[in-house]
This record gives structure tokens, C-alpha cells and sequence, in this order.
């Protein structure tokens, strides 16, 4: 948070000034990048090693075998059952996308370039940032009293007039997957667009309103292509976050919608790891092809 | 900078951000109005009274699961993890103001642990530690899980602060006849100080909520998170919004906290 309060005073510091073969310097960065290097390891690379073998290995109800089998890629993808919940998942992807994208960067552009006082962009950033800083159980569980049958909306509409019964489609449904999705993912679109936003020399906005632009080309010829890093970056947490996603789908569809992540949960619970993990492999293939796609638009360390 | 009557497009736009925050806080305060629900209230509006029994009920064992035991593992956790993810991703981030050989996959190996799903590594953490025959638990595997997704954050952080922060301060120090040592006690540190308190709130609040990576990795105990998850499924009175009030007040009282101590370590630099 300070990072991006900092960003409107920051200094352009591109150019670093090191002493050319500095050995001990050069033995100091490894030694300080060993912690990382050891906790990504062990914790990330051999547990996605691990997923990978066991992938191949058999397995029953009790226990799993060591082996080479591939039967638990050809099972799963095999089913049709699988591909309508990957379908299903990247629909879910796809919608919350949308809008988080849209959401999130009329939320940006409104605290970046309408807030005056950085005072005031901070405390409204704050004010954005803070939900996403506690359980989001709690703020999935927090629609039921809002969506439910005997809900605020429905009450709502129903003392209005508006509907005669209580809407059934608001909770436990896709309607409420995607909305409890929106509310919990936001967040994560708004900061990289804001952080890319306050970046923006405010020179050429102005340089393009003295050539004669009206504020809507402002926005769409400079403003827009400028964002561009910033959605990048919000996209790939949105749509990794959504496809990884067991929970939300669980909890506010009422057990009624599929996703990839909530099958894979099934599985473990029913100790069918290999199972899991082929899924898992899958999963992840199509999560870092979409990231490297990504990826290929925007130099991430650049947007630092 | 010149002040221009405000736009209609400022307007429009005020709007929407307030209501975008309406629907950020909305429901949060319908379950913590709810949770003050009387002894004979549901789930929904209205309320049937006002009390404080749903608040009572969380310090029974039977109503919930074991709220104590879980709020106090997911605190001992979440305090470890932030400590390890300051220390880490300050080290990280030194590493990284150099060429070193590999900079760039462990660089790119951050990010990867941003972008797997959770629920992959809970299952890799905990089919690895099955096989090498160890106990899961929430301060060996968990801990590990939660600093996967605590770590890069941090890393990413400390690489956007130091990317800002000029060595012409360290260079001045040491034309001073600063030791490096001294260098980065005196000047460095305080300067990024606020930072690192912010990657401390990262650190402590996101291991604080986390359950999708710790979902096999918690051993025989359960953390917070996973207690109320489970709770979702099982438990149909209002105790459920105490707890999600208990837990949102902590988180409240938490990020508070940080930012207070970050203005005060931005005060005293700018008095400095």
C-alpha cells in the first residue's frame, strides 16, 4: 500500500551504479536469495513435482501404488463430465473477467485522475483495500442474508411490488457465484490498473486536451493504451484466482454448479490422489498457458 | 494545479465508486446488524430482538467447533508467517537490486507461486508429506502452503520499493565513511521501513484468512478459516455472524494498527 502511496513522489531511478565485479557483492545475493529460493522449493516446485509422478501412479480405495499408468489422464479426459466443468469454469472465468475489468478500471481512473488530494486517493484506496484483507469466507457467507428467499432483495421487491414471489434464482445459483466472485476479486483488478494509472505523466493528457482532444479521446488514445500493463496484470490474478476456485462455486451455488478446483476437492476427499493430481497437471497446463499468454503483453517487472 | 469546476464525468463517476463501496461493505454489515440477532432469530432479516447470545454461544464448544483453539493456532500462524515473509522478501529484494545468475527464474518461480491454483499445492504439500512419512501440521506443512502464497507478494513488493529507491542515499552514507552494515541500518532500513510493515500486513493477513492451501495441510488441528468453512455446511444459526464479526473486528483492528504504525514511521522520517 505505501509502495503505491509512494508512486506519485517516486523518483525515476532506472539507472543503478555498481561497482563492476563486485565478488563479495555478487556472494551476498545468492546468499540472500537462498531463503526464497529453499521455501519456493520445497513448498512450491517438489510438492508440483510430486503431483506430477503421483499422476502416473494406481491407485484403490485404501492407498496408492507406485506405477506407470496413464489411465488417470485417459479417465479424465475422457469424461464428458470433465470437459463441461472445465467448460463451466472457463465460463465462470470469462464473465467475472468482464466485468472486474470493467469495474476495476472505472474505480482506477476515478481515484488516479478525479481524487485531487493524494491524501484522499490514499484513504479511498484504503477503503477499497481493507475487505480484501479479511476472511473471505465470511464475505461469501455474508450474501445469504442479502440474496436469500427471505433476503433484503426479496423483501425488497416483494414490498415494492415489484415480484410477486421471492425471487429463487438469486442465491444458490450462477447468478451468485459470479456476483460473490466480482465482490471477492475486484480488488485485485483495481490495484495493478491504479498502480499503472498514478504512473501516467500527467503532461500528456494534458499536451493531448492543448492538441484539441475532447476527454473522451483523451481516454481512449491515451489513457486506455497506457492501462493496458495494469489490466494485464489484474487479469492474470482474476482469471488464475476464478479457475482455482472451489470454494465460492461450493458455498454460492448450493452445490449445484461445477468447478475444475471444487471436483479435484471431491476427489481428495474421497482419497483418490492420483486422480487429483492428473487433474491437477491439467489444471495447471492450462492455467500457466493462459499466464504465459498473458504475459507475452506486458513485462512484469517493468510495471513494478 | 489549477482548480476547474468539477465535470458531469466526475459525477457520474463518484457514483459508481460510491457505489462500488456499497457493495463491498453491504453485506458485511448485514451479518455483523444480524449477529446481534435476538435468542429466537434466523438467519435473515428481521431482527427478532437485540442480544448478545449468538456472541455467548462462540464460547461454547458444542455450538461451534473449537473456537479458541482454532483462533489461536490461525494468530501463532499468522505471526510466524509474517515474520518469515518480511525477513525473506526484504532479503529477496536486496538479492534481487543485483545481476545474479538464476535472478530471473527465481524472479519468474515467484510469480508461478502466485498463479497455481491453491488447491494444487494443498494436495502436492500434502501428498508429499505422506510419502516422506511426516505428520502434516499447521506449523510445518501449513505454514509452508501459507508462505507460497505470502512470499511472492512480499518479493513483489520489496522489487517495486527498490526499483523506486534511489543509491545515490547509500552512496552519500558511504562517501561519509558508512560501513554497509551501517549503510543499510541507518539509511536504508528506515527509509523502506513503512513498506516492509506493509508486507508484514500482507504476510500476517492473508495466512490469517487462507484455507483453500490449507485444506490438506493442516494436520489433525484445524486453523480459523477452516473451522468456519466447515461451519458454512453444518451450522444454521446466527452464531456463524458472530463469528464472522469477531473475526472481521480482529482484521479491522489489525489493519489499523499497521496503517497507524506506518504513518507514525512516515512522520518520524519526514521529521528526520
Amino acid at each position: 500500500m505505501a509502495t503505491i502511496a509512494d508512486a506519485t513522489t517516486r523518483v525515476a531511478t532506472k539507472a543503478r551504479t555498481r561497482k563492476p565485479g563486485s565478488r563479495i557483492g555478487e556472494f551476498a545475493a545468492y546468499l540472500q536469495a537462498l531463503p526464497l529460493l529453499v521455501i519456493l522449493g520445497g513448498f512450491l516446485l517438489l510438492p508440483l513435482l510430486m503431483i506430477a509422478v503421483v499422476s502416473f501412479w494406481d491407485y484403490d480405495f485404501a492407498a496408492m501404488y507406485p506405477d506407470f499408468v496413464t489411465f488417470n489422464y485417459t479417465e479424465t479426459l475422457g469424461s464428458w463430465v470433465t470437459w463441461k466443468t472445465y467448460l463451466n469454469t472457463l465460463k465462470f472465468a470469462v464473465i467475472v473477467w468482464m466485468i472486474t475489468l470493467f469495474v476495476g478500471f472505472w474505480v482506477a481512473y476515478f481515484l488516479a485522475f478525479h481524487v485531487r488530494t493524494s491524501a484522499m486517493q490514499t484513504v479511498l484506496f484504503l477503503v477499497c483495500t481493507v475487505p480484501f484483507l479479511t476472511s473471505n469466507i465470511i464475505r461469501m457467507i455474508s450474501w445469504i442474508p442479502v440474496l436469500g428467499r427471505n433476503g433484503l432483495v426479496n423483501s425488497a421487491l416483494v414490498d415494492t411490488g415489484l415480484v410477486a414471489a421471492p425471487v429463487e434464482w438469486l442465491l444458490y445459483s450462477d447468478f451468485a457465484v459470479v456476483l460473490a466472485m466480482v465482490h471477492l476479486y475486484t480488488l485485485f483488478m483495481v490495484t495493478p490498473i491504479f498502480n499503472t494509472l498514478m504512473r501516467i505523466d500527467r503532461s500528456l493528457v494534458e499536451a493531448a486536451r492543448d492538441a484539441g482532444a475532447s476527454n473522451l479521446q483523451v481516454l481512449t488514445n491515451v489513457i486506455l493504451p497506457l492501462a493496458k500493463p495494469g489490466m494485464a496484470i489484474g487479469t492474470i490474478f482474476v482469471v488464475t484466482l476464478v479457475m482455482a476456485d472451489f470454494s465460492t462455486v461450493q458455498v454460492m451455488s448450493g452445490g449445484q454448479s461445477a468447478s475444475v478446483a471444487l471436483m479435484m476437492k471431491n476427489q481428495m476427499s474421497l482419497l483418490q490422489y492420483p486422480a487429483a493430481a492428473a487433474n491437477a497437471v491439467i489444471l495447471l497446463v492450462l492455467v500457466l498457458m493462459m499466464v504465459a499468454g498473458i504475459l507475452r503483453i506486458v513485462d512484469i517487472r517493468k510495471e513494478l | 494545479m489549477h482548480r476547474e469546476p468539477r465535470s458531469r464525468e466526475f459525477y457520474v463517476l463518484a457514483l459508481f465508486f460510491a457505489l462500488f463501496v456499497v457493495f463491498l461493505y453491504g453485506p458485511l454489515s448485514a451479518i455483523v446488524i444480524l449477529s446481534f440477532q435476538g435468542p429466537d432469530g434466523g438467519l435473515t432479516f428481521p431482527l427478532n430482538g437485540v442480544s448478545l447470545h449468538w456472541f455467548g454461544n462462540l464460547l461454547e464448544k458444542q455450538a461451534v467447533g473449537d473456537f479458541g483453539g482454532s483462533f489461536r493456532r490461525s494468530l501463532v500462524l499468522g505471526l510466524m508467517v509474517m515474520a518469515v515473509t518480511v525477513v525473506v522478501s526484504l532479503l529477496a529484494g536486496l538479492a534481487f537490486r543485483r545481476k545474479f545468475l538464476g535472478a530471473t527464474p527465481l524472479f519468474y518461480l515467484s510469480v508461478a507461486s502466485l498463479v497455481v491454483p491453491s488447491i494444487i499445492i494443498s494436495l502436492g504439500i500434502g501428498v508429499l508429506f505422506q510419502q516422506f512419512g511426516l505428520q502434516p501440521a499447521w506449523y510445518s506443512s501449513a505454514f509452508g502452503a501459507h508462505l507460497t502464497w505470502t512470499l511472492p507478494f512480499g518479493v513483489l513488493i520489496m522489487f517495486a520499493v527498490f526499483n523506486r529507491f534511489s543509491p545515490s542515499y547509500e552512496e552519500a552514507a558511504r562517501d561519509l565513511g558508512a560501513s554497509s552494515w551501517q549503510t543499510f541500518r541507518h539509511v536504508v532500513l528506515p527509509m523502506i521501513a513503512p513498506s516492509l510493515v506493509g508486507v508484514g500486513l500482507f504476510g500476517f493477513s492473508l495466512s490469517y484468512d487462507e484455507f483453500a492451501r490449507t485444506l490438506m495441510t493442516s494436520g489433525t488441528y484445524n486453523t480459523l478459516p477452516l473451522e468456519i468453512y466447515g461451519m458454512t455446511t453444518n451450522v444454521t444459526t446466527p452464531v456463524l455472524y458472530a463469528l464472522g464479526t469477531v473475526t472481521t473486528l480482529f482484521s479491522f483492528l489489525v489493519i489499523g494498527g499497521t496503517v497507524g504504525t506506518i504513518l507514525y514511521l512516515n512522520r518520524r522520517r519526514a521529521r528526520a
